[in-house]
């Protein structure tokens, strides 16, 4: 097997064959190009993957990211403050409100507001359970990508609970658009705090579930353990954050190190970190993590303050010229925005960091010399949503 | 002989053929109604289909009817007449596997001699068929699931065959009409007794059962159709009829392995204290026989809703390295245990 291939040959591949759409069987003494999406059942959404095959092993994998390119960065030059919560919504999509808070935290920054604590606790629970909405599908969908059918359904089951409390207290399952600039839409509505203990044992009982149908399972096991190893320095190097950093064993985490005006620190919660750096260690720090926002949502609920929800902001939102940058860690890793004022009612720039984008980079490092099967797992396990890395 | 009836040649076997195109697809909407809509369902917590009729009954022939309404489409590329023929050979060799598994203590399609034989050789023509359908799609999906089912139903072949040479050792025969004799009137210490196969071979019971999991390319052993990675395996093109075919050719074998497997290793059609004849038998039989086919098949069901697959080098592994000395070394001590015990 020749794993030397220069870069100007894999480009000149890329360019000649591989974008071209139409896939015959060819034979060649070197190997086969395997085209892998845009449209393809593994690829949640639409990243193609160009994979040069020798039998079933991988010679060089490239990702082709950009078909689900929305231009929300351009998007959000033409629009006012209020109005971007609702394109950011859509950046991931699983876990819709985790986008809303870092923006909106850099546009209180902007203007100089900060919303009453009551709001930070209502916005980290809502944040929280954006997150469980989010991973607790990464969890279901690992069995899929591996050929186990169950566990997604019981995913999709448990996600129904934690989808209607969001809906219940915002308005909408998919895109809230509850935060706003100062504080929120509304305050909770009456008995909400009750129905989330009953989801959030839903959510327990499913972690345990999945410990038990996937992780104590001797076949995932075996397809999971040592497969896509990142070491924690390729880690750094490839910017890579969330679980896929810890499961390094980098221990990061940006609810904790970063001093935030959510209220994450009023609460008692560990980041788990795993030191195999493979996609059953992901898969274990996702699980871990579910399990702890299931704290954090029950303790700030349990201390959640009264008063108000909205600082006083001016009516029409205006802020003087200044940059801000907040990030925040989110489902997929740590999501940021860097926001340049000109003075407007609008953003002059606001350049959008997304997790899913650094997480993907280092799949032609990962996919180099593994079995096709295993391409699938390790992209399962790096987690990435479209939306989010095309945004 | 069919129910009394001294028929020519010709006749009885038209009737037989005619038996057999009922059978094979009831058989296959039974298994696919019961377990991969509706087992499946339950399993999952879902209520899977529930418009087409009362609990959704009628879903199959609506998806009948929609499969023949279909276009076949055949790739540009696509070598057009093996293409077709893939998925007929895939057919012919489930219908032969219905040949030869005794419903009653009178009724068998054909009472081969070498009926066992039989079944497992037939059963091997599908590799023809999944081949030339990977091969011919001119996809390169197809290919390599083409080339992986190959792979594996080769490997898998040996520990099913090995499985049931312990049994065929403990009958001392291989018609399966004479197995399921063995089974109710086994000859130890010079008494006969009562024996389903499955008490003395529970090794090889299991060993079956693993092995026709991966016949069927079914999770843990779907490497083949993996449809995460290989979108469809060898039948990404298939359309229509022509996947139709593949379908019942898929879940009609999964019903007579698992005929097999209950006649085999579970006493067929007999149950212990009781022994009908004539045509009265024959219907009882083909109910017991029935209940047992259905019980093994939510087993091999059971694991495939259950459980994650392997990866290729794996599966191959597993077969060669396990599953292979396993039933050699079960076959060493039913040889010695047929010996001492006789």
């Amino acid at each position: 097997m020749s794993s030397t291939v220069s870069d100007r040959q894999r480009a000149a591949y890329i360019a000649t064959q591989a974008a071209d759409a139409r896939v015959n069987v060819e034979i060649e003494a070197e190997g086969m190009t395997l085209n892998i999406g845009p449209q393809h059942p593994a690829t949640h959404g639409t990243l193609r993957i160009v994979v040069r095959l020798d039998g079933e092993q991988v010679l060089w994998a490239e990702p082709i990211p950009g078909y689900m390119h929305r231009g929300y960065e351009k998007l959000a030059e033409v629009r006012t403050y209020p109005q971007i919560t609702t394109l950011v919504n859509r950046i991931d999509w699983l876990g819709s409100f985790c986008n809303e808070v870092p923006f909106i935290l850099a546009a209180e920054k902007l203007l100089g507001v900060e919303a009453p604590p009551r709001a930070q606790y209502i916005r980290t629970v809502l944040f929280e359970l954006g997150r469980i909405a989010n991973l607790i599908l990464f969890l279901g969908d690992m069995g899929v990508q591996l050929g186990a059918v169950t566990p997604v359904f019981y995913a999709f089951r448990d996600r129904e609970y934690v989808l209607n409390l969001i809906e219940s207290a915002t308005g909408g399952r998919f895109h809230p658009n509850y935060d706003r600039i100062g504080g929120l839409k509304e305050d909770l509505p009456k008995g909400w705090i009750d129905e989330t203990k009953g989801a959030l044992r839903h959510v327990r009982d499913f972690c345990d579930e999945m410990e038990t149908l996937l992780l104590g399972n001797e076949i995932f096991a075996k397809r999971c353990r040592g497969i896509g190893v990142i070491p924690a320095h390729i880690a750094l190097e490839y910017g890579l954050s969330g679980a896929n950093a810890r499961a390094s064993g980098i221990d990061f985490d940006l609810r904790r190190d970063e001093p935030s005006p959510l209220a994450w620190k009023d609460a008692d919660w560990k980041v788990w970190t795993h030191t195999d750096g493979d996609a059953f260690a992901r898969y274990w720090c996702r699980l871990q993590e579910v399990r702890e926002s299931t704290k954090i949502v029950e303790q700030l609920l349990g201390g959640l303050p009264s008063g108000s929800i909205q600082a006083k902001v001016p009516r029409i939102i205006k802020v003087s010229a200044g940059e801000a940058w907040v990030h925040t860690e989110n489902p997929l890793g740590e999501m940021g925005y860097y926001i340049v004022s000109q003075g407007g009612l609008g953003p002059f720039r606001c350049k959008i960091r997304t997790p899913s984008f650094s997480n993907v980079s280092i799949v032609p490092w990962l996919l180099r010399g593994v079995f096709v099967p295993d391409v699938i797992t390790i992209l399962a396990s790096l987690y990435f949503i479209l939306g989010d890395i095309d945004r | 002989m069919i129910l009394g009836l001294d028929l020519p040649y010709w006749a009885s076997t038209l009737i037989k053929v005619g038996i057999a195109l009922v059978a094979v697809p009831t058989a296959t909407a039974l298994i696919v109604q019961t377990f991969l809509f509706k087992t499946m369902a339950f399993m999952q917590s879902r209520l899977g289909p529930m418009e087409a009729g009362p609990h959704g009954s009628l879903q199959l022939m609506a998806d009948g009817a929609k499969f023949v309404q279909k276009e076949l489409i055949v790739p540009d590329h696509a070598d057009r007449k093996v293409f077709v023929l893939a998925p007929v050979i895939v057919l012919i060799s489930t219908f032969l596997l219905y040949v030869v598994v005794p419903i009653g203590p009178g009724a068998v399609g054909e009472a081969l001699d070498t009926g066992i034989f039989f079944a497992l050789a037939v059963s091997s023509i599908s590799v023809i068929g999944i081949l030339a359908a990977g091969w011919s799609s001119a996809n390169k999906y197809s290919l390599i699931g083409g080339l992986r089912a190959a792979g594996q139903l080769i490997a898998y072949e040996l520990p099913l065959v090995l499985a049931v040479v312990g049994v065929v050792m403990l009958a001392g025969t291989m018609s399966l009409q004479g197995i399921v004799h063995a089974q109710s009137n086994f000859h130890l210490f010079g008494s006969s007794i009562a024996l389903p196969f499955f008490i003395p071979q529970i090794v090889g019971f299991v060993l079956f059962l693993i092995a026709a999991q991966a016949e069927l390319t079914q999770p843990p052993f779907d490497m083949p159709v993996a449809e995460s990675e290989l979108v469809a395996g060898y039948q990404t093109e298939y359309s229509g009829l022509l996947f139709l075919f593949f379908y019942i050719g898929e879940f009609g074998t999964a019903f007579a392995l698992a005929a097999i497997a209950s006649t085999l290793f579970l006493g067929g059609w007999w149950i212990p204290l009781y022994h009908p004849s004539g045509a009265w038998g024959d219907v009882f039989g083909f109910g017991v026989l029935f209940v047992k086919t259905m019980l093994v098949s939510f087993l091999i069901f059971w694991i495939r809703f259950t459980y994650p697959r392997l990866r290729e080098d794996q599966l191959q592994a597993f077969a060669w390295k396990v599953l292979i000395p396993v039933a050699l070394g079960n076959l060493v001590v039913t040889a010695v245990f047929k010996v001492v015990l006789h």
